[in-house]
């Protein structure tokens, strides 16, 4: 079996080796062969047609694409990956979607992925684990593990996904492939359900750099319906792909290399520097002194939206109703008892906590100070340094079930993502070796809105290397 | 021992926007049950609010208009709590920074004294949706139509010291808001509400008593009678030696009493914090000074213009000033005819507004329009016709779209002022009724309205009356 990259199907399309139909056939085909194994795909969008499309030269016209199932998208199931949304079909369509089937790109199906996007495993979905295509027993990362899964097996060219938390640089260095989370509020947030309104952020999971930058394009922009996006312009990110190198800097924190890192991880992001210094690039040692609060931050700011923003999921209007309508109260327990998980309780209880009477001051505002000086510290790195470079994750791939018990290691998954969130700032992972046949990745950070270099770097580095290239042994299984 | 009552009122205004505070769905009042809702309003997953610039602009209206600061940078908060008619589980208001800090109103009282009263803040916050607990049995609907009006919540300083000061406060606010045009304040259909945090206190004492949180009240005169059962019923405890209960109470105009709603100690903890989905509001000084420029003529200034410019007695000023759109109705009218502005001012307060009183209607659905009525009043002004017969005219007008001057031509009403044609019937009329001739020559002057009546009868009451009065006596005195 093939992979093949946006830019390939592209191509393939405008030389007419093969029509828009037969590339969604073929995606299909995969996904109903595959999926059995992967679970990638809580629904199947078997009947979707690009005929829709306002701007029939668009460069995208007939790609297909997996949509995490977060997105709201017209007329589709949209579960948010929780029983609580299991009966929800959406009226509407999200704005990236909307913005994306302007330019005829179809939808596949939507990914699978940890409840509400609560998890760095995939393991909290209400329907059931997705399997990492790289060894079924280990877990794609989280919370787009659907859509990383389904990239890197190969049943979606490219797939949106959303990052609050590393929610896409997760999965892409778990799964091998690229994962860009853009700055926040480069893409609009406009039907996208949300977890922690001040830290989600759309973006996108794909084989290439290249790829990303063709499909940020389109999805990227201001939209009047959220409030908090940018009426920075969007660049035509495919424009800087080759820029030159030579003469960049990149600050290495100090933080994200205190010798925690296994040596075996370590060799793969020395390996990595080595073919950067090649192109040009400078290293310099950095300081984000104060991102090691990053994760408690973190879990302070996010609860505490998500208590509010899933306070709308009472069984009133849609969604999951508990039949015991007896009184009110018992009516809202029982609905939102019944129709959410663990993990999701566990944050809205923490959130409710932190922003109560009485704590707030010593949580969330605490939270809110510290929030900022992490991203005074990102301000300053940046003005000696044009992007930072670092581990995406501790570890590759790690067992199914191994921490599925222990959420403070859970937690700390995300140890090294985490604090682009709480900036704001763009950051993209991408694949740089293995350590015993598990894909391992390797992050790059840049400055607000400044997506194109991050971009630039990667596509650089991957016309030199092959890593984003490699199959998972199962897809080879599947030709067979 | 004699207590002295302190009350801070918290007034919710609806403010008179095409579509609500956060989504584009209309505001119109009386549409069929959740007609009026978009995704944003029935809480959505992945929907977001986007501000209302207008509900904005009215707010910085109210806040000049009462002297008040009006923040550069506010913030909107989420108030968390489940209702089921609260779509999101909040309710998008303002706690910290507000659009509107620290202004004042001035209140006059019944006897004439004026008093300031603080007003600590406004702020902007969405109303929630209706929930209708009478409509089937067992169950209870929910009507969202309402959810996302724009509210502007205007907080007292507790320096309100009786029901009397704080119905005229409450009609004051009520007042500018109209003269602002930021709300209809439609007091039935809820555009205009109030909450009031009533203690007492020993007079003397500085602190202040426990208070309590009264709601529900929708008129003036429910007002006062809320304040006065809450004051009796706080002192009647405290002398009996207990103690008053810090909690919301509800008032039941039918039953004219106050009960408790929910005690303050059990109260939600609303767990508010800044809505991460709305960027702070900012407010730049040139959009503050553009407001300051368009704020129409509020009352005192209209009051004294009418006093000194058109010579009004100030009573009358003040009533007319006191109902904007009749103060624009007799604006209106004085443009059509501005030779008697006091005559103006007294056709509209007692045979105007009789008519609006009889029928229960606004003025603004009023079928006499300013230029009709003014015609009507050139006419007497002219001596065309009599005030006696204008008020005939005007009854008609209510039901016939012709002019004054139509119906005085169709009615032949023209008044007679030719004095050959009176004197004829005035000799007439004295000749029949001598022994009144001659009582008044007697000194019994009072007859001459008699003879006056007779005259007029005689003349359908075309005759001049001034004319008719000369010309008695004139003859009488032969």
């Amino acid at each position: 079996m093939k992979r093949h990259t946006v830019r390939e199907l592209q191509d393939m399309i405008a030389d007419q080796s093969v029509s828009s139909d037969e590339v969604y056939q073929l995606y299909l085909n995969r996904i109903k062969a595959m999926n059995d194994s992967i679970n990638a795909f809580i629904s199947i969008e078997s009947d979707e047609t690009s005929s829709g499309t306002e701007e029939n030269d668009s460069e995208i016209k007939g790609v297909p694409y997996a949509l995490k199932d977060i997105f709201c998208s017209e007329g589709d199931k949209t579960t948010c990956g929780s029983k609580m949304l299991s009966n929800f079909v959406s009226p509407y369509d999200a704005t990236v979607v909307k913005n994306l089937r302007k330019k005829g790109t179809i939808i596949l199906g939507k990914t699978n992925m940890d409840e509400f996007a609560m998890g760095s495993s995939n393991e909290t979905s209400f329907y059931g684990n997705v399997l990492n295509p790289w060894d079924t027993e280990r877990t794609p990362g989280g919370s787009s593990g659907g859509s990383a899964a389904a990239v890197a097996a190969g049943m979606a060219p490219i797939a949106l996904g959303t990052d609050t938390g590393g929610s896409i640089r997760q999965p892409a260095a778990l799964t091998g492939i690229t994962g860009l989370k853009p700055t926040y509020g480069r893409c609009s947030r406009y039907g996208m359900i949300a977890f922690a309104s001040s830290l989600d952020q759309a973006g996108i999971l794909s084989i290439s750099a290249e790829d990303a930058a063709i499909f940020l394009e389109h999805m990227a922009g201001y939209d009047h319906k959220d409030s908090t996006s940018s009426m920075e312009e969007v660049p035509k990110y495919t424009e800087f792909l080759n820029d030159n190198l030579s003469g960049k800097v990149v600050g290495l924190p100090k933080e994200f290399f205190d010798g925690s890192l296994d040596s075996k991880y370590q060799g793969l992001v020395s390996d990595s520097i080595h073919e950067y210094e090649k192109m040009g690039i400078k290293f310099k040692d950095i300081s984000l002194p104060n991102i090691k609060y990053s994760v408690p931050t973190y879990y302070v700011v996010a609860p505490a939206e998500c208590s509010s923003n899933l306070a709308r999921y009472d069984g009133v209007r849609f969604g999951h109703r508990s039949s015991d309508d007896s009184d009110l109260d018992a009516f809202y327990k029982k609905t939102r008892k019944e129709g959410f998980g663990q993990e999701v309780k566990r944050r809205i209880i923490t959130g409710t906590y932190v922003l109560s009477a009485g704590y707030y001051d010593a949580y969330y505002l605490k939270a809110q100070k510290v929030r900022q000086l992490i991203n005074q510290d990102f301000l300053n790195a940046f003005k000696e340094v044009d992007v930072i470079m670092g581990p995406t994750t501790q570890q590759s791939a790690f067992k199914l079930g191994e921490k599925v018990d222990d959420p403070v290691s859970m937690y700390m998954n995300d140890i090294y993502t985490i604090s682009s969130n709480l900036s704001g700032v763009p950051a993209i992972s991408h694949p740089i070796g293995f350590v015993d046949d598990l894909p391992f990745g390797m992050q790059v950070i840049a400055p607000h809105f400044m997506e194109h270099d991050l971009l630039n770097i990667v596509h650089k580095y991957q016309m030199v290397t092959d890593w984003h290239l490699q199959i998972p042994g199962i897809c080879r299984e599947l030709d067979r | 021992m004699s207590w002295e009552t302190v009350i801070g009122l918290e007034i919710h205004v609806q403010l008179d926007t095409n579509s609500k505070i956060f989504s584009g769905a209309s505001t119109s009042y009386g549409s069929e049950q959740n007609t009026n809702t978009s995704l944003v309003d029935l809480g959505y997953p992945g929907v977001l609010p986007v501000l209302n610039k207008d509900a904005v602009m009215m707010a910085i209206k109210f806040g000049l208009a009462i002297n008040a600061e009006i923040s550069r940078r506010s913030i909107f908060a989420r108030k968390n709590y489940f209702y089921p008619d609260l779509p999101k589980g909040y309710q998008i208001s303002q706690l910290e920074l507000p659009i509107v800090q620290g202004g004042s109103l001035e209140i006059q009282l019944n006897d004439g004294t004026k008093k300031e009263v603080g007003i600590t803040r406004a702020h902007l916050e969405e109303d929630a949706g209706k929930s209708i607990h009478d409509k089937f049995s067992n169950q209870t609907a929910i009507d969202l139509n309402r959810a996302g009006t724009p509210l502007l919540e205007i907080v007292s300083e507790p320096d309100i010291r009786s029901a009397e000061e704080a119905s005229s406060y409450m009609q004051k606010i009520h007042q500018l808001v109209r003269y602002l045009k930021i709300s209809d304040g439609n007091m039935q259909e809820g555009s205009f509400r109030c909450d009031a945090n009533v203690s007492v206190r020993p007079f003397g004492q500085t602190e202040f008593g426990t208070r309590t949180e009264v709601k529900n009240i929708n008129s003036f005169r429910f007002v006062e009678n809320a304040i006065n059962h809450e004051v009796e019923r706080q002192i009647d405890r405290l002398e009996n030696g207990d103690h008053i209960i810090q909690e919301t109470r509800l008032y039941d105009p039918d039953k004219d009493e106050t009960r408790p709603m929910r005690s303050k100690e059990e109260a939600n903890d609303y767990r508010y914090f800044p809505d991460p989905d709305l960027l702070p509001l900012e407010i730049d000084q040139e959009t503050i000074d553009k407001i300051a420029q368009s704020l129409p003529e509020l009352f005192d200034e209209k009051v004294t213009r009418y006093i000194e410019a058109l010579s009004i007695k100030q009573s009358d000023a003040e009533e007319i000033a006191r109902n904007m759109q009749i103060a624009e109705y007799f604006e209106a009218t004085l443009d059509h005819f501005s030779n008697d502005a006091q005559m103006v001012s007294n056709w509209i307060l007692s045979e105007v507004i009789g008519v609006l009183n009889r029928e229960n209607i606004e003025i603004n659905t009023f079928q006499i329009k300013p230029k009709r009525l003014a015609s009507l009043l050139s006419r007497v002004d002219d001596n065309t016709i009599s005030s006696k017969i204008a008020k005939n005219l005007f009854n008609q007008m209510l039901t016939s779209a012709d002019s004054a001057d139509e119906l005085i031509k169709q009615q032949g009403l023209e008044q007679i002022t030719d004095e050959d044609s009176i004197n004829k019937i005035v000799v007439e009329v004295l000749n029949e009724f001598s022994d009144q001739k001659d009582q008044y020559l007697e000194g019994k002057e009072q007859i001459l309205g008699f003879l006056v009546g007779q005259v007029m009868q005689r003349t359908q009451g075309k005759a001049n009356p001034r004319l008719v009065n000369e010309l008695i006596i004139r003859q009488i005195k032969k």
